[in-house]
């Protein structure tokens, strides 16, 4: 087996809920404020860094590349490769995964490894009937048939294309992920109050940890142009109950549907590093690492049940490390909807869908539910989808520590049917 | 006639066109002195006998294309004629510069100003460097002249008529873009270019002059009044013709010169030998000259030992802390910036974001400056900061404890720079246990439009920290003037000195408006009663009772009343003025029974009289320098050359009488200080 990558140090920016405009930050923006911010905490050198790896999923028009931006707004050097990842939601796991191949490979010492969304900085795009209009009228010569296409024009034809809405909608299935997720929620039973249960849980815990000042180390302050502080994940609310969360109606399938707006995780912008080394490059700069990462795995599932994907790579993460799920202190799973995270804590459970679905012999076991997004998950706080995986790990990583606890894992579940997981080890 | 032994010119003959490239021997930069004019005649005179196909002008210097003249020489001219003289011979040669058989084109990269301008302006085109640092423009009025080697003539005759006066009036650079734009330049490309561009408009062969729209529209002579008045209204609200007559010669001559015919050259030189002919207008253009050149010395000063730090980390985010951090973000420094919480360092961000918006422009520029400002509430930059700059809340208990903190976090090398205004250096540095390496860095407020800046040298600062800390200075692109540790330092002292006379003559009831203007005329850039609602008239009183602890006198009660009544200036809305959208509301200043000389005698000379002591006390190394942080701290008018350097023009018998009369009529206040006796003029 490869050898163990060390997790030195991390930080992210706090995650910023989409409010019906474009947020203060571009994704780029987000990487290079945590980014910097990090390089400043640690007593490597950026010039020490020996790549940058970012996960994003939909960067900017403008931001071709935005690991290579990122890095070099950090202030890394030009000489220094950098590149960006993308998996979906998982883009962020992804980049530290690529990282870790590459320290393995003895190819890098130091790799700055992250992910980055601002979605609510996600293009409104004109539909194709109208690209298809202007083509036309741009192909008129004269002016009678200029005059022809024009009066060709209907006003449906200005009617907006929202990119956000066919990132989170699968192609192959043409199911969108709230879809997904009622689907999973039909199949193991999970009940509307107890999504919007799980999604209070998730504010309360988030608010308190907030409060406990959990996420000092981790969460950089941040401040726009404007001189608008923002100091934490602005989506948390410690006010959220589920009698208020009941009134909420169905969002993806209305009307009669489950999953609601308030139980599925927010739209929103963020930006999360970590710095990841060797053995060697641990002893030759004296560094104190946080944690090491021993392992991350992959699965593929069903793109309609993408949510059950953690499910599958945490099957294959304790099989190849020859764990069970007693030998695991602390979890996190993403909760891209509360009926998925519940969802997949079933089918770990379940003996039938283990040996059916994921190819083992019997249940994995039970996930002890106070062990499991003990600070609150991506209902309360957001998921920008290229920024979660790397955030889940820093998270671990900094959970283990405060509850000086050995072993964790971190997973989440990839539109198109996937899912990801990363063994943690607290140093 | 032989070009062989050119000095300062190359010459490269080529099948399409010839180059000729001004190389000015031993000079970093090109200007045009005696020499360079010199061997351009002989040049000259070749190519009417020998006219090339076409020919190409530019500069092998990296710096630019032409400083102008070599103002240096300006100081030798003592005559009327010695200055038609000179001016003529520069129109001439430009005339047949102009009037070459061949068509001719400059290629300008780098400063491209005065005479080197005007050059340009004698070439039928010209191809300007599409780059922020290419700057052209006729500054001449800064020396409180006008162009007259043809530039006032050409100017107006290329571009908008309108916009030639503007620019000559403000002598306002602009770059290559804005060249083209304006019509200045022919075209605005990357000088890997400037070959070809310049071949291609050769190739069109003599420009043919042609009169636009907006031309024939400034040749009506009723439209060149009105503008021209328009303009000297404008300009009347920034000097007065008497002090500072350039500008009104400009709009004069600019009003009955249209067209350029062959008069006006003649106009033009006995337009600027006027300015040299004058009193005043001689005076002006002396202490112009005489500032140029110093302001170039000071900034050598802080050459002396370079700044290499790249990290800058400030303490104490409020407006100065957080000004002084956006402006070294600016200048191309990584900047940690440290408060007790984050939401202290927020509106230093705001405010710097839109300095670098207003600087910078372009959205990767603004970005990048943004990236190198980081808040930092958690002081992580100490450790990687080459230079630490305090600007905390003036109590010597806070600012201790805060360097004991710092100083066994600090980088071996790096520089511990406090921004007090008030506090000796030598009590803040005991305790540290490398007390060598604490200097002052005093700026001013607004940051971005103060150019000075004191690097005060306490007793136990070292030579080669006072020297880095005025290479900080000149790194981030101010004027270092190095000062020592006593009270107020230079600039404050002088300036409080100033403001406290203002306030005892509103208290006497002289109307503020009046005792402002009275200040303007003397050529001050704003009246002290303004200058104070604008500071803030809590500050004010602040600095007046550190200087009145350290010197005596008595504290203005006009201020507590203000204050006590909220009433802080500019920033409440109300001070000695009422406040309207940044602007005083003011009445319609009345002399009344005021002895106006006298109001403004008192100003002047509670500055002189300061200031002399200021130079015996040695709290700045030299009268230069004294003058030059009167006028860049202070506001002094520099055509007036600084408290000194006037002293000096009105001889030190005048001053001390006018000041004697002044005792005697109004008291001790204007006792001759100490200095007087060994004041050396």
């Amino acid at each position: 087996m490869s050898s163990s990558v060390y997790l030195i140090e991390g930080a992210r920016t706090p995650i910023l809920k989409a409010r019906g405009k474009a947020g203060p930050f571009a994704s780029a923006d987000l990487a290079t404020l945590a980014g910097r911010h990090l390089m400043m905490k640690t007593n490597i050198q950026t010039s020490d860094i020996d790549e940058t790896i970012l996960g994003c999923v939909m960067p900017s028009e403008r931001e071709a590349n935005i690991g290579r931006i990122a890095s070099l707004r950090i202030g890394v050097p030009e000489s220094v490769p950098a590149w960006t990842v993308q998996r979906n939601c998982a883009s962020g796991m992804q980049a530290v995964d690529c990282a870790m191949n590459r320290i393995q490979l003895g190819h890098s010492d130091i790799v700055l490894a992250g992910g980055s969304e601002a979605m609510s900085r996600a293009p409104i795009m004109f539909s194709d009937k109208y690209v298809v209009f202007l083509g036309r009228l741009m192909a008129a010569k004269t002016p009678v048939a200029k005059l022809k296409v024009i009066s060709s024009f209907r006003p449906s034809l200005l009617a907006p294309v929202f990119a956000l809405e066919h990132g989170l909608t699968d192609p192959v299935v043409s199911l969108n992920m709230g879809q997904t997720a009622e689907q999973i929620a039909e199949r193991f039973g999970i009940t509307r109050s107890q999504m919007d249960e799980w999604a209070v849980r998730s504010h309360l815990r988030a608010a308190e940890a907030f409060e406990a000042g959990v996420f000092e180390d981790e969460v950089v302050p941040v401040i726009d142009g404007s001189g608008k502080l923002y100091d934490r994940d602005d989506g948390v609310r410690s006010d959220s109950n589920v009698e208020k969360l009941s009134t909420l109606k169905p969002v993806f399938e209305k009307p009669y549907g489950k999953v609601t707006a308030a139980n599925s995780s927010q739209i929103s912008d963020g930006a999360a590093w970590v710095l990841l080394a060797s053995e060697s490059a641990v002893e030759k700069h004296n560094l104190k690492p946080i944690a090491k990462i021993t392992d991350v795995r992959w699965a593929g599932l069903d793109p309609a049940e993408m949510g059950l994907g953690p499910a599958h790579s945490i099957a294959k993460l304790l099989k190849a490390n020859d764990l069970s799920m007693g030998d695991i202190d602390y979890w996190e799973i993403n909760e891209a909807f509360a009926a998925q995270v519940l969802a997949c804590v079933e089918a770990m459970a379940s003996d039938d869908y283990c040996r059916k679905q994921i190819g083992v012999d019997a249940a994995l076991g039970n996930l002890p539910i106070d062990r499991l997004n003990i600070h609150g998950g991506a209902v309360a706080c957001g998921h920008p989808v290229g920024m979660s995986g790397a955030r889940i790990i820093l998270h671990m990583a900094r959970t283990l520590h405060l509850q000086n606890a050995q072993r964790g894992v971190a997973s989440l579940c990839i539109g198109g049917g996937q899912g990801g997981a990363a063994l943690i080890e607290r140093m | 006639m032989s070009l062989d032994n050119l000095q300062n010119w190359h010459i490269q003959p080529g099948e399409e066109y010839t180059k000729l490239i001004l190389d000015k021997a031993d000079s970093g930069v090109n200007v045009l002195d005696r020499n360079t004019l010199t061997e351009l005649e002989q040049i000259v005179d070749h190519f009417e006998n020998e006219p090339p196909k076409a020919l190409m002008i530019a500069s092998a210097k990296s710096a630019g294309f032409l400083a102008g003249a070599d103002i240096s020489e300006f100081q030798d001219l003592k005559t009327h004629d010695q200055v038609i003289v000179m001016l003529q011979r520069g129109q001439n040669l430009f005339l047949r510069v102009e009037r070459l058989k061949c068509p001719t084109v400059a290629l300008i990269h780098g400063h491209c100003l005065g005479g080197g301008m005007e050059l340009a302006l004698a070439c039928d085109y010209r191809v300007a460097e599409s780059s922020r640092d290419c700057k052209l423009g006729l500054p001449e009025v800064k020396l409180g002249i006008h162009p007259a080697y043809g530039g006032a003539i050409r100017l107006p005759r290329l571009i908008d008529p309108g916009q030639a006066l503007q620019l000559m009036l403000a002598g306002r650079m602009v770059d290559g873009k804005a060249a083209k734009r304006l019509g200045m330049a022919d075209i605005a490309v990357h000088s890997r270019y400037f070959e070809e561009a310049g071949a291609a408009l050769l190739k069109k062969g003599k420009r043919k002059q042609k009169r636009d729209f907006k031309q024939n529209l400034y040749a009506l002579p009723p439209v060149r009044t009105l503008v021209g008045s328009m303009a000297a209204k404008q300009v009347a609200k920034k000097a007065s013709k008497e002090h500072y007559p350039a500008p009104y010669r400009i709009i004069d001559f600019w009003k009955e010169n249209p067209g350029g015919h062959e008069s006006a050259y003649r106009a033009e030189a006995e337009s600027v030998a006027k300015l040299f002919a004058g009193a005043n207008s001689a005076r002006a253009i002396e202490n112009l000259v005489r500032v140029f050149l110093l302001d170039k010395k000071l900034k050598s000063e802080g050459k002396k030992a370079k700044f290499e730090g790249t990290h800058v980390h400030v303490v104490g985010a409020g407006v100065m802390g957080g000004d002084i951090a956006a402006w070294c973000a600016l200048s191309g420094l990584r900047v940690t910036l440290q408060d007790s919480k984050p939401e202290f360092i927020a509106p230093a961000i705001k405010r710097a974001h839109k300095l670098f918006k207003r600087k910078l422009k372009a959205t990767h520029l603004v970005n990048a400056a943004m990236d190198r400002l980081i808040p930092d509430p958690q002081a992580l930059g100490v450790p990687q900061a080459d230079l630490i700059i305090e600007a905390i809340t003036e109590r010597l208990d806070a600012k201790k404890g805060l360097y004991a903190n710092l100083e066994p976090r600090m980088k071996p090398g790096a520089i511990l720079a406090t921004n007090t205004s008030s506090l000796p250096l030598e009590q803040l540095s005991e305790g540290l246990a490398r007390p060598e390496r604490l200097v002052g860095i005093h700026f001013f407020n607004p940051v971005a439009l103060m150019q000075l800046v004191e690097v005060v040298r306490g007793q136990n600062t070292s030579d080669e920290v006072v020297n880095l800390a005025l290479g900080v200075v000149t790194r981030i692109g101010k004027l270092p003037l190095e000062v020592k540790s006593s009270p107020g330092f230079l600039v404050n002292r002088v300036l409080m000195a100033y403001l406290g006379e203002a306030m005892k003559l509103y208290q006497e009831g002289v109307q503020p408006e009046l005792i402002d203007e009275l200040a303007v005329k003397l050529g001050m850039p704003m009246g002290p009663i303004e200058l104070s609602d604008t500071v803030g008239l809590d500050i004010c009183q602040a600095v007046a009772e550190e200087m009145i602890s350290a010197f005596g006198g008595d504290s203005s009660d006009v201020l507590t009343i203000h204050i006590e009544k909220g009433n802080l200036g500019r920033k409440s809305g109300q001070g000695f003025y009422t406040w309207k959208k940044g602007k005083a509301i003011k009445q319609k200043a009345s002399r009344g029974s005021n002895d106006t000389r006298e109001i403004s005698d008192r100003m002047l000379y509670m500055m002189l009289n300061e200031s002399v002591q200021c130079l015996a006390e040695n709290v700045v190394t030299n009268s230069d320098s004294l003058d030059m942080g009167m006028i860049f701290g202070t506001g002094f008018p520099p055509f007036l050359g600084g408290p000194i350097q006037y002293m000096r023009s009105q001889t030190k018998d005048v001053c001390a009488n006018r000041l004697a009369e002044l005792e005697s009529s109004l008291g001790d206040r204007f006792t001759a200080k100490p200095g007087w006796d060994s004041l050396h003029l």
